[in-house]
């Protein structure tokens, strides 16, 4: 396949692979997290952790939107696709998301709620169109990457004068959770594990541009390496940062170059702004309230907010006690560590948000990585 | 001489189902004998009863049965009549057994058009004729309006086995080799392309065929030595691995390097985040074979129209916890899992 084998060829990666090898200082542990869960992904996917040195460890973080998304979002939604006006458009990923005790949006489809799975934002505009007696509200969530379709979507349906249309809005930022892993407060309860560098996004950073993360690499010291979701970007990520620690550099520095600049899409940058705000705080499955990290319409949207135009009330759920969600996305626990990872926390019923998606760090190495706990047992 | 009762001939341009047509009734009479007879003419349905007899020869019948619910009913490369076919006559081959009989039952929604109706009926009759296997008897049943999407088609199967065959997933042993009949997720990708939620362009085409000829050949070159076949319709190869070390207790090695993907599948799922190896196939098999006469059976099947990119993708091995391992084409390992969820409902 044109423009993608050419980032996952075996010649190129063993090449990389052997370079990493030379280059890493053998004394010394290296611990890089990659944000995105396209990038968890892709090291799951493609086996990359056979590829590396044992001492140099890939931490997954919480850059999955549909894993953070907490149960109370989900609870908040199928209230909402309860009622009998209300047609909820989703993502189908968010389906079998977990709200409080076992309901999702799946069961509530079951019982009767009209949930409907979409694969784009203007699928949601023509249901909206098509079904002017009802009331259609597309369930909007994701990082900076999916921000700007919603803000083109509202856009549209103010230019197509939609009365029925609205959005439940669940928009999260990347710089904010980054910062937040390494000095939340949370971190005297559960540890920290020192981080190295981070793999930076790489769709996310089509948008935001390089820029942000410059604040971020100067004040914790941490380099930081924007990079793309194929396997041979990920080596050579991961090759990029590798120099920098033992050269004691903490730069951002982008790898993928090929898609993202310093200054990122100001014309998406700026459709998001006009329609979009920060919230105070927006709680993150896993990761507890989060100061500024989450987005609402401004109050001259209001008519699209669904949270204002069906007087939603915030609910808050308590992540099951035994997850270890919290302490897995920022590197202190591997997903073995938790005590319900595979017994009652598996895809098929996930209990925390790292199992939720295939982009999560549980669910990732439970489908494509448990093998090597068994291999680890053997050995020892 | 008497005159036979005038009847308005069914009107199969621009006529449609209604309700009278299930009705047990003159309306559904006609519908069976000037449609479904027509199409699938054989001397068991010009007989008229309400079952059909049938010579048993010596030895062991197999015998499959599947719904169809596929949306959308037309689709490149076939539609849900020939799939019905093809689907149960290679539930059928993939015990070795040569499929020789099918029953059909449609259930037809009130104002389906009959040009459809017919279309559908026509390439059923086709599929079965291609395969050597006759439909023998059937049902209809109206349901109203909003009741059933178009048309839904239950197929069931009987064949028979040939001496001595007894294909079973027990029976697959460690060094095992793991025989795949061509690309995977043709039939996924091509359905997939006509959602009306995610129309894209693609020349794929189902890959629907009926495999019984290819198995013949296979077991003319392996005998007892092919282990099990399996079609991977839904959840793909990868649930069809793993349901077979499940039930064998081995686990299996994949390279996925061996493994032919046609580049528009690929593209294809790249897009949608899919993986192949989840797609949904319905001319394919996976075969577990005997190591000694595996490239026996493998020259075989490449000597097959339906075989000819059929290849050698792996081995069964001794593992405890079954797993089914890949090595990637980029040089790491994984594991192929079951797909959990649903990637996309109503394939088949």
């Amino acid at each position: 396949m044109k423009y993608a084998d050419e980032f996952r060829d075996k010649t190129i990666a063993q090449g990389l692979a052997r370079t990493i090898a030379a280059e890493i200082d053998p004394q010394r542990p290296y611990r890089f997290m990659e944000f995105c869960g396209g990038h968890t992904h892709a090291i799951s996917r493609y086996g990359l952790e056979d590829m590396l040195p044992p001492n140099v460890r890939m931490i997954h973080g919480p850059g999955c939107p549909v894993c953070v998304l907490p149960a109370g979002r989900i609870d908040m939604a199928i209230r909402l696709a309860e009622r009998p006006e209300i047609i909820l458009c989703v993502y189908g990923d968010l389906m079998r998301v977990p709200g409080s005790q076992g309901n999702s949006l799946l069961r509530a489809k079951a019982r009767g709620a009209d949930v409907r799975m979409v694969y784009s934002t203007m699928d949601a505009i023509r249901i909206a169109e098509e079904t002017p007696a009802r009331e259609v509200v597309f369930f909007a969530i994701g990082f900076e990457t999916t921000t700007p379709p919603t803000a083109v979507m509202i856009r549209l349906a103010e230019k197509k004068r939609l009365t029925n249309f609205s959005v439940f809005c669940n928009h999260v930022l990347t710089p904010s959770a980054m910062h937040n892993i390494l000095e939340s407060p949370d971190i005297r309860n559960i540890g920290r594990v020192e981080i190295d560098g981070f793999v930076g996004p790489a769709h996310v950073s089509t948008i935001i541009g390089t820029q942000p993360y410059e604040y971020f690499a100067e004040e914790f010291g941490k380099p930081v390496v924007i990079s793309g979701f194929e396997p041979l970007d990920m080596m050579q990520s991961i090759l990029m940062l590798v120099r920098q620690v033992n050269e004691g550099r903490h730069e951002v520095e982008n790898q993928y170059s090929r898609a993202v600049t310093r200054e990122g899409n100001l014309r998406a940058k700026e459709e998001v702004s006009d329609i979009f705000e920060l919230r105070d705080r927006f709680e993150w499955r896993g990761l507890g309230l989060v100061p500024y990290s989450g987005l609402k319409l401004k109050q001259v949207y209001a008519q699209f907010d669904a949270e204002v135009r069906f007087a939603m009330n915030e609910l808050r759920v308590a992540d099951n006690p035994a997850c270890e969600c919290g302490a897995i996305l920022r590197g202190v626990k591997k997903p073995v560590d938790c005590k319900l990872f595979g017994t009652v926390c598996t895809p098929e019923t996930p209990m925390g948000s790292c199992m939720v998606s295939s982009e999560g760090a549980c669910a990732a190495h439970w489908t494509y990585g448990r093998f090597r706990d068994h291999q680890l047992r053997r050995a020892s | 001489m008497r005159a036979k009762a005038y009847q308005r001939k069914l009107d199969l341009k621009d006529g449609c189902v209604d309700l009278s047509h299930g009705s047990g009734g003159r309306a559904m009479a006609q519908l069976i004998s000037g449609l479904f007879h027509e199409a699938f003419g054989n001397e068991w349905l010009a007989r008229g009863n309400d079952q059909s007899a049938f010579d048993v020869g010596a030895g062991r019948m197999v015998m499959s049965t599947d719904a169809y619910v596929v949306s959308p009913l037309f689709f490149p490369g076939g539609n849900i009549g020939s799939l019905a076919v093809h689907g149960t006559v290679n539930d059928v081959a993939m015990a070795g057994a040569r499929p020789l009989y099918l029953s059909a039952s449609f259930i037809v929604e009130e104002g389906f058009r009959f040009s459809d109706l017919k279309a559908i009926a026509d390439s059923m009759g086709e599929a079965a004729r291609a395969a050597g296997v006759y439909i023998i008897t059937g049902d209809t049943k109206v349901v109203e309006r909003g009741k059933a999407d178009g048309l839904f088609i239950s197929t069931t199967g009987v064949g028979i086995l040939p001496d001595g065959l007894d294909l079973s997933a027990e029976k697959a042993e460690a060094g095992d080799r793991v025989l795949l009949s061509g690309s995977l997720g043709d039939h996924g990708i091509a359905i997939m392309s006509k959602r009306r939620n995610l129309a894209f362009t693609t020349e794929i085409l189902s890959d629907s065929a009926a495999l019984h000829d290819l198995v013949a050949k296979m077991v003319e070159a392996g005998g007892s030595g092919i282990r099990l076949m399996r079609d991977p319709t839904r959840g793909g190869l990868a649930a069809a691995l793993n349901e077979i070390a499940h039930q064998s207790g081995l686990g299996f090695r994949l390279q996925e390097e061996a493994i032919p993907v046609k580049p528009g599948v690929a593209a294809a799922c790249e897009l949608l985040g899919l993986d192949p190896l989840h797609v949904a196939n319905e001319g394919k098999l996976v075969a577990i074979v005997a190591p000694e006469v595996a490239d026996a059976v493998l020259a075989a099947m490449k000597a097959h129209p339906l075989g000819l990119e059929a290849a050698d993708i792996g081995e069964a091995v001794a593992d405890d916890h079954q797993f089914v391992q890949m090595s990637t084409s980029f040089g790491g390992g994984r594991i192929v899992d079951w797909l959990s969820g649903e990637q996309l409902p109503r394939i088949c």
